[in-house]
C-alpha cells in the first residue's frame, strides 16, 4: 500500500507537469455569490417552521404539544435523552413507557426517539445532531418518529452559517424532513431506513 | 446495416423499459430546472464557480492529497491508497479480515461497483449488502444500476414486486409503500449484525478531513450507526479545498440531482464515534482509490474529474432518454460515463470508443453541469482520439460522395440543381431501399438547395 501511495503520486506529478499555468483557487463571497432569491422572514423560526414543513416535518410547541400529538398518532413507547427525561417526564404518564438508554437489539420497540439536536437550518428546516450533544446516533434514526430538542440560540439563517459553524465534532449530521426515497417509479415514500416522522422543539 | 454496441442495446430494450428511462429522467430534469432557477437570479455564475473550484483541485492534486492524508491521520482515520480496483478490493478485505469481521452494508459508493467489490468479497465468503433501496433491489436482481442516482429507474414496480417476492421478502405486492416498508424492516437488522460499514464519498475536505455523504433515504446513516467500523472508498477526485466550499456543493448538488433545497441526510464525518456516544464506528479507514484516475489526469479530458455525479446530465440527455443507462456498458452512464468509462479504461480505450459518438451534441449535458464540464468538447476529442488510433466505427454513414461534392464547386452546383428533380419525382419510387423505408414514415421538405448561393450572389451584386 505504501508502494501505491507512491506510485499514485507520481502519477499525478507526471500527469501535471505539462500544465503551464494551474487553475487558480477562486475566492467568492457566501453574502453575494451564493445569495439565494428569498426574502428571510423577520423571525428565523417562522422561516424555519415553513421549511420543514414544506418537507413534511414539524415544529412542535413544547412537551406538552409532543405529548398530545405521540398519543394522537398511537405511538406509546419511545427513548429519550437521559438529559432531557427530568423536564419531559411530568408530561408522560400512562399509557406511555419511555426509556432513557437505547437497546440496540430492540430496534423495532421504539415508535419515539427524543434527542437534543446542536442547532438548525432555518432556510431549509434543517435539525443539526452531532456526537456530543445528540445522546444515541440510533435512538435518533430507528423510531418511526424522531423529535429533537434545539436551543433557539443555534438556529442559523443560511446553509453558509451553518457550514460555518460546523466545529469539530468528529460526526455532525443535517437532518431535513423524513428520510425519503422515490426509487420505485419516483412515488415519494417516507420513512425508508429512518424517521417518517421529523419534528423540533425549541428551548430558550 | 452495421452498429455500435450502444446502438445495439437501445434498440433491444423492451418499450416498457425505455418507457421508465424516459418517464423518470424527463421528470428529474424539469423538476431541477425549476428549482436552480427560481432560486438563484444566476444559476450559471454558481456553476461556473464551482467548476472552477474543482478546475482547481484537480490541477493541483498533487499537493491536495498529501495535504488531505495528513489532516485524517491527524483526526484518527487509517489511509489506505489503492493504485487498482484489485488493490482497492485487497485494502477493503485486508481491513476486514484483520477485525474477524464477515459482514458488511455499503451505501452510496459508485466505486465499489466500479472496482467490483461484491464478488470478490463473496469469493472470500464475505457479505456485503446494498442498502439504497434501488441499489438492494438491483443486488436482488443481479442486475446493474442504469443511473448514477436513480439506479432502478429502468424497473416499474410490477417487477420490482416480482423480484421481492422470489427472494422471500413477503408475498406479491406492488404498492411502492408496502415495497418500502418491506425492505425497511428487512435491512434494519442487517445494518445491526454488520460488523463493517462502507460509504462512499460526495466531497472530501482537505482543510479538515470531512468526509460528507449525501443520501435522501438516510441508509448512510444507519450504516454509522449501527456497525463499528467505517470504510470510506473515494476515487481521488474528490476533494474540495475548504469547509466553506461545501456551502456552495451542498446547495449545487441537492438542486442538479433532484431539484431539492437540500438532500435529507448530509453527514461530517472527521473521524471514529466521539467519547461518550453510544453508537458508531470506533474506527475509520479511508481508501484512496486510482483505478485509472491518473491516467485521466494526464489526458486533455481531465475536466470530467470535476464530476461531483450528480446524475443531472444524464436525466436531459436525449440518447440517455432513448437508450437506458445499460447500453453505456459502464458504471457511469449518460454524457459523462461516455467521456468518463472510456478514459477510465486507459489502453483498452478502443473497448468503449463507440460511447463518445452517443451523442447529438446538443450540448444540453454542458448547460446543466453543476461543476460546467464542457462535455461536447470532451466528447469531441474523445472521437478525434478513437480516429487517431484508428478504432473502427461501423454505422457512421459514409462521407465520401458528399466530400467529393462539397470540395468541387462545379460538381456541387450540378448536385443542387438535380437535386431539384426530387421535388417532381415520386420518392416511393426511388430505388433506395434505406430511402424508402424512411419515406413511407415522414415527408421529405421541399428541396431548396441553392438558395444560400443565389442569396449570396445577388448580395454581391
Ligand atoms: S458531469 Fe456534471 S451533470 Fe453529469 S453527473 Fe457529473 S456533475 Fe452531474
Amino acid at each position: 500500500m505504501t508502494n501505491d501511495r507512491e506510485a499514485i503520486l507520481a502519477r499525478v506529478r507526471d500527469a501535471l507537469r505539462p500544465l503551464g499555468e494551474r487553475a487558480p483557487l477562486p475566492d467568492f463571497e457566501e453574502g453575494v455569490d451564493l445569495a439565494r432569491n428569498r426574502s428571510p422572514l423577520a423571525d428565523p423560526l417562522a422561516e424555519f417552521t415553513e421549511r420543514i414543513r414544506a418537507v413534511n416535518g414539524e415544529v412542535l410547541a413544547g412537551p406538552a404539544a409532543l405529548v398530545e400529538s405521540l398519543r394522537a398518532r398511537g405511538w406509546t413507547h419511545g427513548y429519550c435523552d437521559p438529559a432531557l427525561w427530568p423536564v419531559f417526564a411530568p408530561f408522560f404518564g400512562a399509557p406511555f413507557t419511555v426509556e432513557t438508554s437505547f437497546d440496540r437489539t430492540r430496534v423495532d420497540d421504539y415508535s419515539f426517539g427524543i434527542t437534543r439536536g446542536v442547532g438548525a437550518i432555518a432556510e431549509t428546516g434543517t435539525i443539526i445532531l452531532d456526537d456530543a450533544t445528540s445522546s444515541s446516533r440510533l435512538a435518533a434514526l430507528a423510531p418511526w418518529a424522531h423529535v429533537a430538542v434545539i436551543p433557539r440560540s443555534r438556529l442559523y439563517a443560511d446553509l453558509p452559517s451553518a457550514v460555518a459553524a460546523l466545529g469539530a465534532d468528529p460526526n455532525i449530521v443535517w437532518c431535513t424532513g423524513p428520510s425519503k426515497t422515490a426509487d420505485v417509479e419516483g412515488i415519494l415514500i417516507e420513512g425508508v431506513h429512518g424517521p417518517g416522522f421529523q419534528a423540533a422543539i425549541f428551548t430558550d | 446495416m452495421r452498429t455500435q454496441p450502444i446502438d445495439r442495446a437501445a434498440a433491444a430494450l423492451p418499450a416498457e423499459t425505455r418507457a421508465s428511462v424516459y418517464d423518470g429522467s424527463k421528470s428529474g430534469y424539469d423538476k431541477r430546472t425549476k428549482v436552480l432557477f427560481d432560486h438563484y437570479a444566476d444559476p450559471d455564475r454558481l456553476r461556473e464557480l464551482a467548476g472552477e473550484v474543482k478546475q482547481h483541485v484537480v490541477e493541483n492534486l498533487d499537493t491536495y492529497l498529501p495535504a488531505l492524508e495528513a489532516r485524517l491521520l491527524a483526526n484518527g482515520a487509517k489511509v489506505h491508497w489503492a493504485s487498482t480496483a484489485e488493490a482497492a478490493c485487497e485494502a477493503v478485505h485486508g481491513i476486514m479480515k484483520a477485525r474477524g469481521a464477515r459482514k458488511l452494508v455499503k451505501a452510496k459508493t459508485m466505486v465499489s461497483e466500479e472496482i467490483g467489490l461484491e464478488d470478490y468479497l463473496t469469493k472470500r465468503g464475505i457479505e456485503s449488502l446494498e442498502t439504497d433501496l434501488g441499489e438492494f433491489i438491483v443486488q436482488l436482481d443481479h442486475d446493474h444500476p442504469s443511473h448514477i442516482i436513480k439506479p432502478i429507474m429502468h424497473k416499474n414496480r410490477r417487477q420490482i414486486a416480482e423480484t421481492f417476492e422470489k427472494n422471500g421478502l413477503g408475498a406479491y405486492d406492488d404498492r411502492p409503500e408496502e415495497i418500502t416498508r418491506r425492505a425497511r424492516g428487512f435491512l434494519r437488522h442487517k445494518y445491526l449484525e454488520a460488523d463493517v460499514g462502507l460509504t462512499g464519498a460526495n466531497f472530501v475536505v482537505a482543510e479538515s478531513g470531512r468526509v460528507v455523504v449525501v443520501t435522501n433515504e438516510g441508509n448512510s446513516r444507519f450504516c454509522l450507526a449501527a456497525t463499528r467500523c467505517h470504510i470510506v472508498l473515494v476515487g481521488i477526485e474528490k476533494i474540495l479545498p475548504r469547509d466553506r466550499d461545501l456551502g456552495l456543493f451542498l446547495n449545487l448538488l441537492a438542486r442538479s440531482g433532484t431539484g431539492q433545497h437540500l438532500t435529507v441526510y448530509n453527514e461530517f464525518i472527521s473521524g471514529p464515534r466521539g467519547a461518550g456516544q453510544p453508537d458508531g464506528p470506533e474506527e475509520m479507514h479511508v481508501i484512496l482509490v486510482d483505478n485509472g484516475r491518473t491516467e485521466v489526469l494526464a489526458t486533455e479530458c481531465r475536466d470530467i474529474l470535476r464530476c461531483i455525479r450528480c446524475g443531472a446530465c444524464l436525466n436531459v440527455c436525449p440518447v440517455y432518454r432513448q437508450s437506458g443507462g445499460h447500453a453505456y456498458r459502464s458504471v457511469y452512464p449518460g454524457p459523462v460515463g461516455a467521456v468518463l468509462s472510456p478514459l477510465l479504461l486507459g489502453k483498452r480505450f478502443p473497448e468503449k470508443a463507440d460511447l463518445p459518438k452517443a451523442s447529438s451534441l446538443c450540448g444540453a449535458c454542458n448547460e446543466v453541469c453543476p461543476v460546467n464540464i464542457p462535455i461536447p468538447d470532451l466528447l469531441l476529442r474523445l472521437r478525434d482520439r478513437a480516429h487517431r488510433e484508428g478504432v473502427p466505427s461501423p454505422g457512421t454513414p459514409p462521407m465520401g460522395a458528399w466530400a467529393i461534392l462539397a470540395t468541387q464547386p462545379v460538381a456541387w452546383r450540378s448536385a443542387l440543381l438535380a437535386g431539384r428533380a426530387i421535388n417532381y419525382l415520386p420518392t416511393a419510387l426511388v430505388p433506395v431501399p434505406a430511402l424508402r423505408a424512411w419515406e413511407s414514415k415522414r415527408t421529405l421538405p421541399p428541396w431548396r438547395g441553392g438558395e444560400f448561393r443565389r442569396w449570396l450572389k445577388a448580395r454581391r451584386k
